[in-house]
């Protein structure tokens, strides 16, 4: 390896916080050569931001305290030069690009000026700062760079202001560009078209190039090297391979295990009697045709996957079927009853056969609300259980079910981790005993390891109770390892359906193909090859 | 744009119509101008002759009848204080009202968002509580006390400025410093609080991955977004101060459109409070408009 530009040694930070002091990273050690790749991998709440925000200076000191270590760079310690000196070199040398580019890019300036401002900020002229902004605007592929300069950010899409994000970053070389989960709030064909870009334009500049990840795909695809972080600290490090292949540490190791799309893949059971049907459903919101002709069949104790990228209209035909928006046109039966037609209070009896089950559990449950009262709460609006005991009984067993505890009952939806929530989200749709549980992207937000205990959670309540499952989701990982059936859609139509297996193995649609080229595998050798079958064709 | 105007515009005539016969039929309730216009001797032969002069005599809805006709052709009536068209008199009294809401609004705005950014940009300092005190004093303290003692320790005592009235610009002096204390205890409040959770934006960290320095990160960077909030504020204490700041007027003997509004209605001069009314309403429907317009100015998202 050659020498280090930047080198961590022995960083500590803690966070002191109004629950007591948090040791957000614990003796953290890692170096990265120029024109490297490393990668720092870690669950939510591993610290795996904290080092590269010390790097930045961007920790906000208090709450954050740091309590030991250095960080050179070009023969100083970062964590003893001034603001000044940390302003100097903060895009100039070392810059940086966030996870969400919406929220990352001021909402009320022109990207243009945004991007010129990273010359204009370290004392260059306007001048040379738009014929860089141009050259770069261009060379991340955005169409038509002298409008795009004059336009907000609002007006682009998510994978291209993440490109107009690298853009900015790139704009004074640095010598290092750290990217925080750059590619986690994108679809997968944009992601890979994302990592292939900071690629390339590693090879063109010679950067070294930190990431920081969640996601084994991703380190697989772009990292030369690895760190793991749990809880604060490096468990494990090494090359990407070594590590993908011989992880050490029992931590590593569960990560690993933990990805989804490597278990067996389930055969469908034809003879099941037809639960739900759709025929040729229509939505358009003014313009725009959110469903066209979609049609689907969902058996008892069956789990088809809706697979589709942002915008695609899963989200409406989950909405559509339980009647929160009207079809423009089409049919639906539940048990051979019609869904659109029916009226308000045969359509309730319904609403409680069919549960649903959100992306974001920290929003759909009510944060005044006790777990026990967000549990029983659909007993009341639907009149069932009117016997107290019975219904505390019942929530504590929904609970036991879920893999919680009785003590959760009286607490509150903030007092849990993410994972937690989405079991209580589980327990809520369980205790009005559904025959379908549609889940709109309910493991999306969860880390690996704790989604794939909620699909083992949701494969179980299958098994045992019988209840079908839309399963609407954009990772296929997620999607091979549940469903046995998948439908997979494109600007609100149906491209390709078909049981897992054949979907996965042989897809005969080009986009299903592309989706499936673009999702990345946590195996660096499979990475490699890929990209060599790419290359040659 | 126009058309958001033009409804804009539909809407508010709707509403300024209704407040007319509101206004018209319950300032008749406060009883007859002939009794305060009157000497008290007067016989009631006098008062009768007075009533039919200026058509008081007649049934209710035919007056509000003919002062519909009027208005059609833009006569708001004679004032019977003044023996002067109504809006005359009104307008006077706006050329001095606008003015002073127009300095001091100013004042509050430039003073309120340079003071609560850096209050917030330095939150938990000493500035910062400082600026806390001095706003929560200014919002909460009543502003007839405050007239009252800075005309004591200002004119009487320290013999700086005027009482009172108009005349040199010395004058505007204490009305303008009174009215000044209260939305700028308000607002200042407003940004400190819309440029803390602005602050804490992720833009801001991509600005300071930039490298850029703090003056431009908090004046422009931040303080753009913490206006939007800031705006509506400013706006409902500008309608205020449109409506006349009817305390401070009558204290300081100040001849806006308060003072005028409070007088009329004690003198039961009908014409002058409806034309009153009216031209304040049109004053806060124009500013509402200029509101939503620096909305657009300030957000990208609200133009497109």
């Amino acid at each position: 390896m050659s020498e280090a530009l930047l080198t961590v040694k022995n960083l500590s930070v803690d966070f002191h916080t109004a629950g007591g002091t948090v040791h957000a990273v614990k003796n953290v050690n890692w170096s990265i050569a120029p024109g490297e790749t490393l990668a720092i991998l870690g669950e939510s709440g591993s610290g795996k931001s904290v080092s590269a925000n010390a790097v930045m200076n961007l920790l906000d000191r208090p709450p954050a305290e740091i309590v030991s270590g250095e960080i050179l760079f070009e023969g100083r310690d970062l964590l003893k030069i001034s603001d000044e000196d940390h302003r100097a070199l903060n895009g100039k040398k070392i810059a940086m690009i966030f996870q969400d580019p919406l929220g990352h890019l001021n909402p009320v300036y022109t990207v243009g000026w945004q991007i010129m401002e990273m010359m204009t900020a370290h004392g260059r002229p306007a001048s040379a700062a738009r014929a860089r902004a141009l050259e770069l605007i261009t060379r991340v592929g955005i169409p038509e760079p002298e409008k795009a300069m004059g336009k907000y950010p609002h007006q682009f899409s998510g994978g291209q202001r993440q490109r107009l994000m690298i853009a900015m970053a790139l704009m004074l070389k640095p010598d290092i560009l750290i990217a925080d989960e750059p590619t986690t709030a994108l679809d997968v064909t944009i992601q890979a078209e994302v990592l292939s870009l900071l690629k390339e334009l590693q090879r063109e500049t010679g950067m070294a190039l930190v990431l920081i990840t969640h996601d084994l795909g991703v380190v697989a695809e772009i990292a030369d090297r690895v760190v793991v972080m749990n809880s604060g600290e490096i468990v494990e490090a090494g090359t990407a391979r070594d590590v993908y292949h011989n992880p050490r540490h029992a931590y590593t190791q569960k990560l690993i295990a933990a990805a989804p799309g490597k278990g067996d893949i389930k055969l469908l059971d034809d003879a099941a009697p037809l639960l739900l049907e759709a025929k040729k459903l229509n939505k358009t919101y003014g313009e725009f045709a959110a469903l066209k002709d979609v049609s689907l069949t969902l058996a008892r104790g069956q789990s088809l996957a809706v697979v589709g990228e942002s915008g695609s209209g899963k989200s409406t035909l989950a909405r559509t079927l339980l009647r929160l928006e009207t079809a423009d046109s089409g049919e639906a039966f539940w048990k051979g009853r019609d869904l659109i037609s029916m009226n308000a209070r045969d359509l309730l009896g319904c609403r409680r056969e069919i549960q649903m089950v959100f992306q974001d559990p920290t929003q759909s449950l009510n944060p005044r609300m006790s777990v026990y009262q967000l549990i029983a709460e659909g007993w009341d609006i639907h009149k069932l259980m009117p016997n107290r005991s019975e219904r505390r009984a019942r929530v504590l067993e929904l609970l036991e079910q879920v893999g919680l505890s009785p003590e959760h009952a009286d607490r509150y939806a903030h007092q849990f981790s993410g994972g937690q929530r989405q079991r209580i989200a589980i327990a809520r749709a369980l205790a009005l005993e559904p025959e379908l549980i549609i889940c709109d992207e309910a493991v999306s937000a969860l880390d690996v390891s704790i989604q794939a205990q909620v699909i083992a959670l949701l494969d179980s309540l299958r098994q045992r109770l019988g209840i079908s499952f839309l399963f609407i989701a954009h990772d296929l990982g997620v999607v091979r390892d549940f469903a046995d059936t998948v439908i997979v859609m494109k600007s609100g139509e149906i491209v390709e359906r078909g049981p897992t297996r054949q979907i996965f193995e042989t897809p005969e649609h080009p986009y299903t193909q592309r989706l499936l080229a673009a999702n990345l595998d946590p195996d660096p050798d499979v990475q490699a090859q890929r990209r060599i079958i790419l290359s040659n064709g | 744009m126009t058309k958001m105007i033009g409804q804009r515009a539909i809407a508010s005539l709707l509403s300024l119509l209704g407040l007319m016969v509101l206004v018209f039929f319950l300032s008749r309730l406060t009883g007859d101008p002939a009794v305060l216009f009157l000497p008290i001797d007067a016989t009631e032969q006098m008062k009768q002759e007075f009533r039919a002069l200026h058509g008081l005599d007649l049934p209710l809805i035919e007056q509000f009848g003919r002062y519909l006709l009027d208005l059609l052709q833009l006569d708001f009536g004679e004032s019977l204080r003044k023996a002067r068209p109504a809006i005359d008199v009104v307008l006077e009294a706006y050329a001095w009202t606008l003015p002073l809401a127009l300095i001091t609004m100013s004042l509050v705005v430039v003073f309120a968002i340079i003071l609560g950014s850096l209050a917030a940009f330095n939150v938990g300092g000493f500035f910062d509580r400082l600026i806390s005190v001095v706003s929560l004093v200014g919002a909460s303290a009543p502003d007839f006390w405050i007239a009252i003692v800075a005309i004591v320790v200002f004119a009487i005592g320290l013999g700086w400025v005027p009482t009172s009235g108009v005349g040199t610009p010395l004058h505007w002096v204490l009305p303008v410093a009174v009215l000044f204390i209260r939305p700028f205890g308000l607002v200042v409040q407003i940004v400190r609080g819309s440029m803390l959770s602005a602050l804490s934006a992720p833009y801001v960290k991509t600005a300071r991955a930039k490298g850029v320095k703090n003056l431009p990160l908090i004046f422009v960077h931040t303080l753009r977004n913490g206006m939007l909030p800031v705006i509506t504020v400013i706006g409902d204490q500008a309608a205020a101060m449109l409506n006349g700041a009817v305390i401070v007027e009558t204290i300081f003997g100040f001849p806006g459109i308060g003072k005028l509004m409070i007088d009329s209605i004690l003198q039961r001069d009908f014409n002058v409070v409806l034309a009153a009314i009216m031209v304040t309403a049109i004053a806060i429907f124009i500013m509402n408009i200029l509101i939503d317009l620096a909305y657009g100015l300030l957000d990208p998202r609200i133009r497109h």
